[in-house]
């Protein structure tokens, strides 16, 4: 999230897509309904937020909607792109905050073009972009040409406008499913928001990422937001909600194959020194006002991290140890481990927390892929669909050669440290209960191992030992580290004094500092741990001084206590809110009041050289163009790669042409369905009385939701003649599942490309694993989900398509 | 045997309010009275934490008591009312969180499945740290790559992969990284992907 869960209460109008809070979410959507239910908010007089929801289902979130539109599943690009086109063909979008707080007017380079579905630089024998053209015109000082009257054919501002032009109602109609006037409606209210005193915030969840062009669904709703002038203001932003509790906390520390801590980029193997990766990664500053803080500082947080890692190992003359660090060959994401395990090159996986089978896609490809291992270790509280994978579905355990490792964990109340929250927010839990049975917390069994190999190394020596035996180990027990000390080693400290690091902004790049994650540097000063802060709703007025529920004296979130992320937006040039109603922060004369904020906290507007507002990028400003995609500098609308219809746009470049095949490329056989065989359009999705899969565990829970079902549309159970409560048979190209039928009206017929298509929709959380799968256990070989969803995902972040492939269904007998 | 509806039963109990005892429905509701009220959380530890399922990041307030053996039990876990997130509320998962916390499900003791074999063998921590440290050894110097083709230092171990921690504290995340990036794995995945 750019900002947080409370301060949802805070917006006039609630775009919700690719979600569905008030199930998934249901305590966080408390803030969505506050919004509503407050006469302050809303579009024109007020009278209460407006939440508007786009989704293939109609759920408890529609319910409590102001308005509902039925979109096909992966299609809010052309949502999105439509509202874009709206906005921008009636002059409806934020001009003063477009002009100076986006990169509208820089000028783009003269061979960028978009022809027929495709960008300039498209490889079709790779299948990748070379991303050359995808920049801007640079002056003799190697800055960005702008022209600030956005005239120019060739700004951002007339690129995007000529690109989004395609996104007529009534395309969207075509791709949507979306009765045009009803998308008319929502472009209506959505298109106030670019008013200075009404603010607009975008919610999404999975519903948004786990499509092909995932990526580019966020993206576009940035721009959206862009063009409205809604980042950086309480009550805006772009918001994800995510599902776990600790899935922040735990990307900012990189378990992410493309990250170092802190979003430091992995290095690429050419990059064989700091420098070089220094200059391939850290963003470039293109315009003299841009502060460029992280592209500046890049090395300073990179050293300190090397630092940390490595310490006395870690010089001036051998850069640090930047060669220790591991260079991947190329993507390394999850569907490329089980993709490398059918290869027969993965061999061992160790999974902590996680189920590899259920979470799938493709479970029955990845069953394979796990019984091609020779090892595998699961460490988790209670067995899972990975752990006893061998007794799955199509499994003969007799013949499965992997060796498997239950290892039992604690969970999060037998131990303490922090939690982060969706919003940012690090929440520090104690430790209640000790851990049962012979369970050991899962940082004690990797320190453990760790030092049984390192030993194994220091006995028998083996391949390059250096990095291991030199990575630092400076805890009280080596074999049972604290949490609170590696939560100050995550600080960070000066090297000189010892003392730990207060921001960031003290870290240096000559090894005289350390910082295991340098966004979190100052959540651990010398005054102690923030995130045990409790300073909350027991007294409002002492503790949310602003009354804007920042309460900044409850726990702590990242970057420097910051609660709306780029907030120097929140201001005009000069530094008065947009909306002196609803201050993100303001400049007071002296110095920046209200949030912490996101700018030199003495920088005057007034000052010659004040820097341009989005200090984190290049430009200084927001990106309307960006060419940090993979499959394109702007949003486009690609079908689903299994999809009913052929893109309306461009039927020739109907799929995303980017995204990685597996099969293919393996040389494996397709594992694609097409709509002649497969007519209907299923999604996947949560409940709220199960998260994931871990709950098949909870009695209570199993209780509430007991049974693996499928969600089937009224019409389309008629022309089966399926009845409510009847057991049918789902499958796609991939597999099957064979479950209870929910016959209901939530779901319907969507009509897209002159053509009727049903939507149906299958809930994710069974597997042969858990207390009703000791109930059903022949049953339960039938119930996981990701056995029908397709081996493929967003060309950039490779996030599968869990929301939208084909499936038929059948009445069993 | 006869039905009684809620609206009987409040109709059933104010026309014995103040009078008789023994009522139509067959027992004494005065003992209802006089039972004496004392909170299953008295004298309890007061402890803070999160809830463990998705990522609203509710404050939670487990209270806990030591038995007389020396042993803990976990009495209560209900939301934290000063929480600006969540202001007390939880959802059925949070509300049951008890549930996950100590349950007979749980896996008490580390377990062995070896290839080819159909059933898990109980062993000692020893040998399962023991195994896996090895495994990891002769997997990372069978798939250590110093050099690529290029002649680039990579110094990456291309058969093993690392995946979790979405469930995990923070503390514990960034020390998997550590360890994992020092052991030079580049298959580092978790939630966040899928």
């Amino acid at each position: 999230m750019t900002n947080h869960w409370r301060d949802i209460k805070n917006a006039d109008v609630i775009l919700i897509n690719g979600a569905n809070p008030a199930e998934a979410h249901p305590v966080g959507f408390q803030w969505f309904m506050r919004a509503k239910l407050d006469p302050a908010r809303g579009p024109g007089q007020g009278g209460g937020a407006k939440i508007i929801h786009a989704d293939p289902r109609f759920t408890r979130t529609s319910a409590v909607a102001d308005m509902y539109v039925r979109i096909r599943t992966g299609t809010d690009v052309a949502y999105f792109g439509g509202l874009i086109n709206y906005v921008l063909q009636n002059n409806l979008y934020h001009a003063e905050y477009v002009k100076n707080y986006t990169n509208a007017s820089f000028v783009v380079k003269d061979g960028f073009e978009f022809n027929d579905g495709l960008f300039s630089g498209y490889n079709p024998q790779k299948r990748t972009y070379e991303a050359s053209t995808w920049g801007y015109e640079l002056d003799e000082n190697k800055f960005a040409k702008r022209d600030d009257t956005l005239q120019d054919p060739r700004t951002v501002f007339q690129l995007l406008k000529k690109h989004y032009s395609r996104y007529t109602p009534q395309m969207v109609s075509t791709i949507t499913g979306i009765p045009q006037d009803d998308f008319l409606k929502v472009a209506q209210i959505v298109g106030e928001m670019g008013r200075p005193d009404k603010v607009m915030t975008i919610v999404y969840a999975v519903g948004l990422t786990q499509h092909t062009t995932g990526g580019q669904l966020i993206r576009c709703g940035a721009v959206l937001q862009l063009l409205l002038g809604n980042i950086g203001r309480p009550g805006g932003g772009m918001n994800a909600e995510r599902g776990h509790a600790n899935i922040q906390g735990n990307t900012d520390h990189a378990i992410s194959w493309e990250i170092l801590p802190g979003y430091l980029a992995i290095p690429a193997p050419g990059e064989r020194t700091l420098d070089d990766y220094v200059a391939e990664k850290a963003p470039k500053k293109s315009d003299p006002h841009a502060w460029n803080f992280f592209g500046t500082n890049y090395r300073k947080f990179m050293v300190s991290l090397l630092k940390g890692w490595y310490g006395d190992a870690a010089t001036k003359d051998n850069e640090f140890a930047f060669e220790y660090i591991p260079k991947p060959a190329g993507n390394s994401s999850w569907m490329t481990i089980y993709d490398q395990a059918l290869r027969g090159k993965m061999e061992g996986v160790i999974l902590s927390g996680m189920t590899a089978t259920s979470i799938g896609p493709d479970s029955n490809q990845v069953l394979q892929a796990l019984a091609n291992l020779k090892w595998l270790v699961v460490m988790d509280a209670f067995p899972t669909t990975s752990s006893e994978f061998w007794k799955g579905p199509g499994m003969d355990a007799s013949k499965v050669q992997t060796e498997v490792f239950m290892v039992p964990c604690t969970h999060w109340i037998e131990k303490e440290g922090s939690f982060v929250n969706s919003g940012r927010w690090m929440q520090w839990k104690d430790q209640v209960i000790p851990p049962q049975g012979a369970a050991r917390h899962d940082h004690w069994v990797l320190a453990e191992v760790f030092l049984r190999v390192k030993d194994l190394y220091s006995r028998s020596g083996g391949k390059f030992p250096d990095p291991l035996m030199h990575l630092t180990f400076n805890y009280k027990d080596p074999h049972k580290p604290e949490l609170d000390e590696i939560a100050q080693e995550i600080n960070g400290k000066d090297l000189g004094t010892g003392k730990r690091l207060a921001t960031f902004a003290a870290l240096k790049d000559d090894g005289t500092t350390t910082a295991g994650d340098w966004i979190y540097t100052g959540s651990y000063p010398e005054s102690g741990n923030l995130s045990k802060r409790r300073e909350g709703v027991q007294d409002p007025a002492k503790n949310d001084p602003t009354g804007m529920g920042f309460y900044p004296n409850w726990a702590w979130s990242w970057p420097l206590n910051r609660r709306v992320m780029y907030n120097r937006a929140s201001a005009d040039v000069d530094g008065n809110p947009w909306d002196p109603k609803r201050p993100g922060i303001r400049w007071d004369g002296q110095k920046w009041v209200g949030d912490v904020p996101d700018y030199p906290p003495k920088m005057s507007p007034k000052d010659p050289k004040a820097w341009l507002p989005f200090i984190m990028t290049g430009e200084g400003v927001g990106r309307l163009f960006s060419n940090s995609m993979a499959d394109g500098p702007l949003p486009e609308h690609y079908e689903p790669i299994e999809s009913p219809i052929e893109n309306p746009l461009h039927a020739k470049v109907s799929a995303s042409p980017v995204a990685f095949l597996y099969d293919k490329a393996a040389g494996r056989p397709d594992r694609f369905g097409t709509v002649e065989e497969f007519p209907v359009i299923a999604t996947t999705y949560r409940l709220t009385e199960h998260e994931h899969y871990i709950t098949q565990q909870v009695p209570h829970l199993v209780q509430l939701q007991p049974e693996a079902f499928c969600e089937v549309p009224t019409g389309l159970a008629k022309e089966k003649g399926i009845q409510n409560g009847d057991m049918v048979r789902v499958s796609s190209k991939r597999g099957t599942v064979e479950v209870r039928a929910l016959v209901t009206n939530r779901l319907g017929q969507v009509e897209v490309g002159g053509k009727k298509v049903w939507q149906m929709g299958i809930p994710i959380h069974w597997g042969f694993v858990g207390v009703s799968a000791d109930l059903y256990p022949e049953k339960s070989q039938h119930w996981l989900a990701n056995a029908l969803t397709p081996y493929v995902g967003d060309a950039s972040a490779r996030t599968p398509e869990f929301k939208a492939f084909l499936v038929k269904i059948e009445k069993m007998t | 045997m006869a039905t009684i509806t809620r609206r009987d039963f409040l109709k059933l109990t104010a026309a014995g309010a103040g009078a008789v005892v023994v009522s139509e429905l067959g027992f004494n509701l005065a003992q209802a009275y006089e039972v004496k009220q004392e909170l299953r959380i008295e004298g309890a530890t007061e402890s803070h934490s999160v809830c463990p399922y998705c990522a609203v990041g509710c404050s939670l307030i487990a209270y806990s008591r030591k038995r007389p053996d020396g042993s803990i039990e976990l009495l209560q876990i209900e939301g934290d009312p000063d929480s600006p997130v969540n202001e007390g509320r939880l959802c059925p998962k949070g509300a049951t969180a008890m549930q996950l916390a100590t349950s007979v499900r749980r896996v008490e003791q580390p377990l062995y499945r070896a290839p080819g074999t159909t059933e898990w063998k109980k062993v000692d921590w020893d040998f399962v740290l023991d195994k896996i440290a090895q495994n990891v050894k002769a997997s990372r110097d069978r798939t250590f790559i110093m050099q690529d083709a290029k002649g680039n230092p990579v110094n990456r171990c291309e058969g093993i992969a690392f995946a979790g921690g979405a469930a995990f504290s923070s503390e514990e995340g960034y020390f998997a990284t550590k360890l994992m990036r020092g052991l030079g794995v580049v298959f580092i995945e978790q939630q966040a992907r899928v």
